[in-house]
């Protein structure tokens, strides 16, 4: 019980970095590998925010998503727009080079300390069928919860919404009907900020953040978004959920250092045997560029 | 061997015997030394990348299994070094052909993961159960023939270019060879490929092998010669640096991963005066060479000399 708690919230995060890369991939094609640095900003920028500024609870949250937010876009006007014919290695490795001019800038600012700050409501931890909580878990997984509603809302119900899918689903025909594609490819990177930010200031009171954690996120992240067939949101939740029960399982009961190995395992089973994911059917997976 | 190619490889072998003598320093060749063995690994991904057409994000698990098999053969087995870095290469193609066969059927970036999560599982065993755990080992004794050790730095700085224009050779040779011509009509269409009655998927696999051969070579190469070695130096990371320098080199030519290896292995040496800077620079170079040589070095510079060659024709 108490593995599973502490799996749902790693998986929380990691489900919420899959989400990221599905806004991107699905608006564009690209895997922005840079995505786990926007959790690592939003960790670190709520530090600043709240504990060095003191700046109260709700106005640091703001300004740590209005900051993740124009990392994103700087980051898609600067590298991502110039470039006219997309040529998609070269994207990623683009990609892969921001999240290291990133890291240096958190790195510059930050130094190579672990930080870390109060748990969003104080309070003695819960006990729930025997497995000791912290309250900051339950707001790992809530927030996550809420953000996966609030996106699938926006893509069905708004019609920024719709547009940002029909972009997806073909460039071509969005522009002719009218949507300003450049934009919305801004915008899906600002949103796949702003959920991994999100992800970032929600798990920092338990895990710790440190410059160089993105990476790792990243690949998590992704395996979450690949184990559930790239490009469906309901999937990459699955998928973080999943590898983060299975990575929390194994370091209890098994062996603390397998637990990285044990997605890693999953994820090539089912790359050789349903290399769409658990929710993308073959045919769909016929129609992508990449 | 085509005539380009051919004054290329003397010019080549040139720079590789100038080198220590023009700059004796020992810090100098230890990081020609480096980069030496980054360009094996580089000269590998570039054949399966920019020829086979396939992304692989695993050479760091290659490069590990040459390492370690390379290290603890020498250590307890008493074969020869030459002989364990042999079987280390043998090591190194086994476990590409275990995982080429399903992992080749994937395309695109399902094919970058699945060789990514080789790699990290590879890692992740050598934490776990390679000797000395994530701390490493040591004592591994120095490169060198029965009888004959290869202890000075400039020593091994020819022994490592050597079998980097060893390499080199062996793979333009092979490039241009039926096989080369194959593995670039693989690349354009695999679909008319197998329609001429190509076995598409075992080339595939053969510079799969191949690439995981070379990196296997570099790894051996290089615990013999930092003599202790850990599961830190054989990360994710390391095939993200090895395919950087593919791309900033030029995927498209063999000499581009030589080139974007040397600028890759030299450049934070370069930016050790910028101190805690020095993340953040190397990650704006690296953004702008991408964003503004995007074919990669070598080929603009052959673009440029073929079009100074053009105007010296205009004028005659």
């Amino acid at each position: 019980m108490q593995f599973l708690f502490s799996g749902l919230t790693v998986g929380a995060v990691y489900a919420l970095v899959g989400i990221g890369f599905n806004i991107t991939y699905n608006a564009t094609s690209i895997i922005n590998l840079a995505q786990g640095e926007f959790v690592v900003i939003g960790g670190l920028m709520m530090w600043f925010f709240s504990e060095s500024l003191k700046l109260p609870f709700f106005v640091s949250v703001v300004l740590t998503i209005i900051t993740a937010g124009i990392v994103g876009l700087l980051m898609e006007r600067l590298t991502i727009k110039p470039l006219k014919k997309p040529d998609l290695l070269l994207m990623i490795m683009i990609t892969i080079a921001v999240s290291i001019v990133l890291r240096g800038i958190l790195m510059f600012f930050f130094g190579k300390d672990p930080y870390v700050y109060h748990s969003f409501t104080e309070g003695e931890p819960l006990s729930i069928y025997g497995a000791i909580i912290q309250q900051q878990t339950l707001w790992v997984i809530g927030i996550t919860g809420f953000c996966i509603i609030l996106l699938f809302f926006f893509f069905k119900k708004t019609i920024i919404g719709k547009a940002m899918l029909a972009c997806a689903v073909n460039p071509t025909a969005a522009k002719l009907v009218g949507i300003n594609v450049s934009r919305m490819v801004m915008l899906s990177f600002v949103l796949s900020a702003i959920v991994g930010a999100i992800g970032g200031m929600a798990i920092t009171p338990i895990s710790l953040m440190e410059y160089d954690k993105g990476p790792m996120l990243a690949v998590k992240g992704f395996c979450a978004a690949i184990m559930g067939g790239l490009g469906s949101n309901r999937g990459a939740v699955l998928g973080g959920f999943i590898i983060g029960i299975l990575e929390s399982m194994t370091a209890g009961y098994i062996h603390s250092g397998l637990k990285d190995a044990v997605a890693l395992i999953i994820l090539l089973l089912i790359l050789f045997y349903k290399p769409a994911g658990l929710f993308v059917s073959k045919a769909m997976l016929q129609l992508r560029k990449f | 061997m085509k005539k380009e190619d051919l004054s290329a490889f003397i010019v080549f072998i040139f720079l590789i015997i100038l080198f220590p003598v023009l700059s004796g320093g020992a810090y100098t060749l230890t990081v020609g030394i480096f980069s030496g063995i980054n360009a094996l690994v580089a000269i590998g991904l570039c054949i399966l990348m920019g020829y086979a057409g396939q992304v692989s994000l695993g050479q760091a698990g290659f490069y590990g299994i040459g390492a370690y098999v390379s290290s603890v053969l020498s250590l307890h087995s008493g074969l020869p070094i030459v002989v364990s870095v042999i079987l280390a290469m043998v090591a190194a193609a086994v476990a590409a052909m275990i995982l080429a066969v399903p992992a080749l059927r994937l395309k695109g970036h399902y094919l970058a993961v699945a060789t990514l999560g080789f790699g990290e599982i590879i890692n992740v065993i050598l934490n776990e159960w390679g000797p000395g755990g994530p701390s490493g080992f040591g004592d591994i004794p120095h490169f060198g023939l029965p009888g004959y050790t290869i202890d000075s730095t400039r020593g091994y700085f020819y022994l490592v270019w050597g079998l980097v224009a060893s390499v080199m050779f062996f793979s333009i040779n092979l490039i241009n060879s039926r096989t080369g011509r194959a593995l670039r009509a693989v690349h354009d269409s695999e679909a008319a490929c197998n329609a001429m009655g190509l076995n598409v998927a075992a080339l595939k696999i053969r510079v799969f092998i191949l690439s995981a051969a070379y990196a296997a070579l570099a790894g051996s190469l290089y615990a013999h010669y930092v003599t202790f070695i850990s599961p830190g130096s054989f990360s994710l990371f390391y095939s993200i640096l090895v395919l950087t320098m593919v791309i900033v080199g030029g995927i498209t030519n063999l000499w581009g991963a030589i080139i974007g290896a040397v600028v890759i292995t030299v450049l934070p040496e370069l930016l050790r005066r910028f101190e805690e800077l020095d993340v953040l620079v190397y990650g704006l170079i690296l953004t702008s060479s991408l964003m503004f040589f995007r074919k990669g070095l070598v080929p603009i510079l052959i673009e440029k000399i073929n079009k100074l060659k053009g105007f010296a024709f205009v004028k005659h």
